[in-house]
C-alpha cells in the first residue's frame, strides 16, 4: 500500500485566533439594520441606476430578517456586478459572465442559502449567455437580478447586447446595427419558471418584484432596467413618468402560467409592461438531485460512507 | 514469454507443461467483438490469483466498430510496463494478423481464426501459426444460429487452455459479468467457453504454466486508472463535482455521476468546460473540495477560472486526463503534453499545484493527496493523468478503506472574526469560510479575483499587490519544502539518470532493470510532484554525467521536452537533456533504451 505523503488534517478555521462564540438564538436576533448590511461605498457613478436597486437589496434583507449568513451575494464582472462589495455578508465576486455555474455550485451544494446573483446585460446575454439558457432550463434555485443598462459601462461605452439599433457607441459609432437580444423572450423561451421586469425609477415596484423572486422556489429571473447616467442617460426615460413616460404594469387578465401570452407581452412597443411575466413553477434541479441522493440513500441506510465503497470494491476483485 | 524450465513432472518423464513466469499476450480484432473483455476477464483473474498484471488498449475514435487492441501482460513478478513484445497474438482478422504479427517476438505464437485468416507462408518461419476456426466453433457450440457473437468467450475458453488459467475463476468472472442478464446469455458464455477450452489442439501447442506467484499481502482489486481516480475522490470526501463530456476524462464523471447520490453527493454535467469549473468552484466555496475535470481542449477552456481560483485561493481539485494534442490531436492517444499549460497555463502570475500519479494504483492514493493538499494549502490543485493510465488495468492491493475515507463535512460553527486573506497568518495560508457560517464581528468577507485587502474587498495598492503576489507564491513553496524528497531507483551516483514524471514511471524502471542486467550504470528519478518540485533534485542529479528527461512530449524549438525545460530552467544544467517521443502510444522500454544510446553516442556539445 502507499503511504500517504499528505494524509487528512484537522485544518485551522479561520487565520485568527479561534474564540468561542456564544449561541445566538434565531428569536435573539434583531433585523439587520442598512448601517449592518452595507459594507464598501459602491464605486458607481453619482446618480446611476444600481444605487436603487442596492438599496432595495439592503431593504429586502432587513424586511425579511435575513441574517448575514443565510444569504449569499454573487456577481461576474461589469459595474453593476461590484454588488457583492457593498453588502455585509457572505459574497464572491467571480469572472466574467461565468457568475451562473458559480452560483449554481453554491446553491446545489448548500440548499440551506439563498443565493442572490447580480449582474450587467453583458454578463448575462453576451459572455454569459450560455450559461444563462442552462441556468434557466434546469431550474437551479437562486434569484438573479440582471441590471440592464442596454451599454457596456466599465469598459466606457461599448455597444451591448441589449443596445438597441441606432445606438452611437465606441464601437459603433454610427450606430448599433445588430437586433438587440430581448432578455424577457430569451428567459422564457429558455425555461426560466419566474421572470419579472421592473426598473430602478420605481422602488416599490423592484422591492415588490425581489420579494416574489425570493419566494418563488427555482430559478428566478429579475429584468432591472438601469440606466447608465455617464453612457446611455435617458436610456429609460419613456418607463419613467416623473420624465414623461409610462409605467405600464402587466395587464390584470394576463396569466403568468401561459408562455405564449409571456412571450407575447414581452413582444409589446417599448417601454413595455413592468411586473411577473411568467410564473409557472417546475421541479428545481436542486429537489431532483435531493430526490436522486434520497433514493440512493435508501439502499445504503445504515452503512458509512467507508462501508458503501468497500462494496463497490469488492465488485472488482 | 520467459521460459524457464521444462520441469520435469514428478512422476518422472516430460511435463505436460512450460513453465513460465510472465506472459504478455496481445488480442487484435475489432473494437465491437469484445476483446476488451477478454482482456478484462485475463486481468480480473491475475488480480485474484495474486499476480501482477497490466494492460494496454488502444480503441479507434471513430463511434463504433474500427480495429482495437487489447494488450495483457500478466507475471507471476513485478509488473511495470504492458510488455514491449507480445508472447501471443490472438489475431481475429487478416488486417488484425498483419498488422500486430510484429508486436510479436521471434519465435513468439500467433493463434489465429482461420475463418478469417490465411496465414502468410514468408512468416510461417519466424512465428508459430495455430489456426483455429474460431468464428464457425463459436457458432457451432452455441446452435449455429449464423452469429458469431461469443467468439471472444470462446478464444478465451483457448486461452485458459492453452495457459493453464484457473478455469473455476474464470468461470465465475463469466457469471459475475453475464449471470444478472438472461440466464440464456449467461448459458451461451459458458458453452462458448467450454467449447474453447475443450478444443482440441493435440500436438500445435503444447500448454503453459503459470510458476506460482509470491503471496502478496491481502486481496487484489483490478480497475482502470480513470476508476481508481475516481473513486480515490470519493475516499478523500469529495461530494461535489461538475464537467463536461470528453475522451477521456468522461469515465471518471461517468462514475461519480452514477457513485456520488449513494454518499449523499452529487455530480453536474454542465452545459461546457468554463460552467464545470465555475460550478465546482462555487461547490467549493460552499464549504468542500470539490471537482472537475478534463482532457486537453477542456483544460484550456477552464484557464480563465483557474485564475481566479488562484487569486481567490480558493482549494480545488483539476484532473486533466491528458491526450494527443494540440486542439483536438489525438483524443485516444496518450501523450504527455499538458504539462506546461498545467504548471503555467493562465495569464498573470498563477502558482498552483500539479501532481502527477505514475500508475493505477497511484491514482487513488493521488486523489487523495490532491483533497488534502489543496484543503491545506487553500489551493488548486491538478491531477494530471494520462490516456494510457486512464484505460489500463492493473491489479493492487485492496486500499484499507475503513482507514483511508475521510469526512470533509463543513463546519459552520460561528466564529468570532474572521479575515481570509490574512497577511498575517500563522502558517501563511487562506482560511475560507463557508457561506453560512456566523461571524460575531459582523464582518464579512467576498472572495473574489480582484485583487484584495485581506477581507477579500478590492484594492488598487502596488504594496498589497505585492504583499499578496507573494503570499500566494510562499504558502507553496512551503508545500514543495514538505514534498518528500525524491527518491533514486538504482544507486545514487553513475552514468546515466534518468528522470521522468507520471506514466513514464513503470517502463523507465524496466530500462534501469535492464541496463543494470547489462552492467550499466543507470538509475532513475520519477517524479510525482512535478510543480512545485520537491528538494532534493539537484543533489541526485550531481551523481551522474549524464541526465535524460524522459517524457512523451515534443523536444519543442530547443530541443528539450516539457520537463526537460522546467528542470533546466530550475537547475541551470546543461547536462539536463531530453528523450520524448509523440507516437500516441506508452513508452516501450526498448525505445528509452535505444534513445540513451543513440544519445549517448552522440558527439559531445550537440544536443
Amino acid at each position: 500500500m502507499s503511504a500517504l505523503s499528505f494524509p487528512f488534517a484537522t485544518l485551522p478555521r479561520t487565520t485568527g485566533t479561534a474564540a468561542e462564540v456564544p449561541p445566538l438564538a434565531d428569536t435573539d436576533r434583531k433585523p439587520l439594520t442598512k448601517k449592518e448590511i452595507s459594507a464598501d461605498h459602491p464605486t458607481w457613478c453619482p446618480g446611476c441606476g444600481d444605487f436603487s436597486v442596492l438599496a432595495l437589496y439592503f431593504k429586502l434583507i432587513e424586511r425579511r430578517k435575513l441574517w448575514h449568513e443565510k444569504v449569499t451575494t454573487v456577481a461576474g464582472i461589469g459595474c453593476s456586478s461590484r454588488f457583492p462589495y457593498f453588502v455585509q455578508a457572505h459574497g464572491a465576486h467571480f469572472i466574467h459572465g461565468r457568475a451562473l455555474p458559480f452560483a449554481s455550485g453554491v446553491s446545489l451544494s448548500r440548499p440551506d442559502i439563498h443565493v442572490f446573483v447580480f449582474g450587467g446585460d453583458g454578463d448575462a446575454f453576451s459572455i454569459g449567455g450560455n450559461h444563462f439558457s442552462h441556468t434557466a432550463r434546469k431550474n437551479i434555485k437562486m434569484t438573479y437580478v440582471v441590471m440592464d443598462n442596454f451599454v457596456y459601462g466599465l469598459t466606457k461605452k461599448q455597444t451591448s447586447p441589449t443596445s438597441p439599433i441606432g445606438f452611437k457607441s465606441k464601437t459603433d459609432i454610427w450606430g448599433s446595427t445588430d437586433r438587440p437580444i430581448n432578455p424577457m423572450k430569451q428567459a422564457i423561451a429558455a425555461g426560466a419558471t419566474f421572470v419579472a421586469r421592473t426598473t430602478h425609477t420605481n422602488p416599490n415596484h423592484v422591492l415588490e418584484m425581489m420579494e416574489a423572486a425570493m419566494d418563488h422556489d427555482g430559478f428566478s429571473y429579475i429584468e432591472c432596467l438601469s440606466e447608465c447616467v455617464e453612457f446611455y442617460a435617458g436610456a429609460f426615460d419613456a418607463a419613467n413618468p416623473r420624465k414623461g413616460g409610462k409605467f405600464d404594469l402587466v395587464p390584470k387578465e394576463h396569466d403568468v402560467t401561459d408562455e405564449y401570452a409571456a412571450y407575447k407581452l414581452a413582444d409589446a412597443a417599448w417601454p413595455g409592461h413592468f411586473g411577473i411575466f411568467y410564473r409557472n413553477p417546475r421541479a428545481t434541479k436542486n429537489a431532483n438531485e435531493a430526490k436522486l441522493i434520497a433514493d440512493h440513500r435508501a439502499k445504503v441506510q445504515g452503512m458509512s460512507d467507508w462501508q458503501i465503497l468497500q462494496k463497490s470494491f469488492d465488485r472488482m476483485k | 514469454m520467459s521460459a524457464v524450465a521444462e520441469v520435469p513432472a514428478s512422476a518422472g518423464g516430460p511435463s505436460k507443461f512450460t513453465k513460465i513466469n510472465e506472459a504478455v499476450i496481445r488480442i487484435a480484432g475489432n473494437s465491437q467483438d469484445g476483446i476488451q473483455a477478454i482482456g478484462g476477464f485475463l486481468a480480473r483473474l491475475a488480480g485474484r490469483s495474486e499476480q501482477e498484471v497490466m494492460t494496454f488498449m488502444t480503441i479507434p475514435s471513430t463511434i463504433s466498430g474500427g480495429p482495437s487492441i487489447f494488450q495483457v501482460r500478466i507475471g507471476s513478478g513485478e509488473v511495470l510496463s504492458a510488455g514491449d513484445e507480445a508472447d501471443m497474438l490472438l489475431a481475429f482478422y487478416q488486417h488484425s494478423y498483419e498488422d500486430h504479427i510484429h508486436s510479436l517476438k521471434l519465435g513468439g505464437v500467433v493463434l489465429y481464426d482461420s475463418d478469417h485468416v490465411t496465414p502468410k507462408p514468408e512468416w510461417s518461419e519466424r512465428y508459430r501459426h495455430v489456426g483455429v476456426a474460431i468464428s464457425g466453433k463459436t457458432v457451432e457450440a452455441i446452435g449455429g444460429t449464423g452469429r458469431d457473437k461469443g467468439k471472444n468467450i470462446f478464444a478465451l475458453g483457448l486461452l485458459a487452455r492453452i495457459y493453464d488459467l484457473d478455469v473455476p475463476k474464470l468461470k465465475k468472472l463469466i457469471d459475475e459479468r453475464f449471470g444478472g442478464k438472461d440466464t440464456a446469455i449467461l448459458q451461451n458464455a459458458i458453452t462458448c467457453f467450454e467449447a474453447g477450452y475443450n478444443h482440441q489442439l493435440q500436438d500445435l501447442l503444447k500448454p503453459y504454466q503459470f510458476q506460482h506467484a509470491e503471496i502478496r499481502g491481502g486481496h487484489q482489486v483490478v480497475m482502470n486508472g480513470n476508476e481508481a481516480l475516481a473513486f480515490g475522490l470519493i475516499a478523500a470526501g469529495v461530494r461535489f463535482g461538475a464537467g463536461y463530456p470528453i475522451t477521456p476524462w468522461s469515465d471518471i464523471m461517468e462514475l461519480l455521476r452514477r457513485e456520488l447520490p449513494k454518499y449523499g453527493g452529487m455530480f453536474v454535467q454542465c452545459e461546457d468546460e468554463i460552467a464545470s469549473i465555475s460550478m465546482a468552484i462555487g461547490g467549493s466555496y460552499g464549504g468542500r473540495v470539490a471537482v472537475t475535470g478534463s482532457s486537453g481542449p477542456g483544460i484550456s477552456l477552464k484557464t480563465e477560472a483557474l485564475g481566479w481560483a488562484i487569486m481567490a485561493e480558493m482549494p480545488l481539485v483539476v484532473v486533466d486526463v491528458q491526450r494527443g494534442g494540440p486542439s483536438t490531436g489525438m483524443p485516444t492517444n496518450i501523450e504527455q503534453s499538458d504539462l506546461n499549460i498545467a504548471c503555467f497555463g493562465g495569464h498573470g502570475d498563477s502558482p498552483r499545484v500539479v501532481i502527477a500519479p505514475s500508475g493505477v494504483e497511484d491514482c487513488f492514493y493521488t486523489a487523495i493527496e490532491a483533497v488534502n493538499i489543496a484543503r491545506k494549502y487553500s489551493t488548486p490543485v491538478i491531477i494530471l493523468t494520462d490516456q494510457g493510465i486512464a484505460t489500463r488495468i492493473e491489479a493492487f492491493v485492496e486500499p484499507d478503506l475503513k482507514n483511508i475515507c475521510q469526512d470533509l463535512t463543513p463546519d459552520l460553527t460561528p466564529v468570532a472574526d474572521h479575515k481570509p486573506y490574512d497577511l498575517k497568518a500563522a502558517d501563511g495560508v487562506t482560511r475560507h469560510l463557508p457561506p453560512g457560517t456566523r461571524i460575531a464581528s459582523g464582518k464579512y468577507p467576498v472572495v473574489t479575483g480582484l485583487e484584495h485587502d485581506e477581507l477579500g474587498h478590492p484594492s488598487g495598492s502596488p504594496k498589497l499587490h505585492m504583499a499578496m503576489t507573494a503570499k500566494r507564491r510562499n504558502k507553496l513553496k512551503k508545500l514543495a519544502a514538505e514534498l518528500p524528497a525524491p527518491q533514486t531507483y538504482g544507486p545514487n551516483e553513475g552514468q546515466v539518470l534518468l528522470i521522468g514524471w507520471g506514466s513514464t514511471h513503470g517502463p523507465m524502471r524496466e530500462a534501469v532493470d535492464r541496463f543494470r542486467g547489462l552492467g550499466d550504470a543507470v538509475s532513475c528519478v520519477s517524479l510525482k510532484y512535478v510543480h512545485p518540485l520537491p528538494n532534493g533534485l539537484d543533489e541526485i542529479i550531481k551523481g551522474f554525467r549524464h541526465v535524460f528527461v524522459v517524457e512523451l512530449n515534443d523536444e519543442g524549438y530547443y530541443g528539450y521536452g516539457q520537463f526537460g525545460a522546467i528542470l533546466r530552467a530550475r537547475y541551470c544544467d546543461p547536462k539536463i537533456k531530453g528523450i520524448t517521443k509523440v507516437d500516441g502510444l506508452t513508452w516501450k522500454v526498448k525505445e528509452i533504451i535505444d534513445s540513451v544510446r543513440a544519445q549517448l553516442s552522440q558527439p559531445a556539445g550537440k544536443a
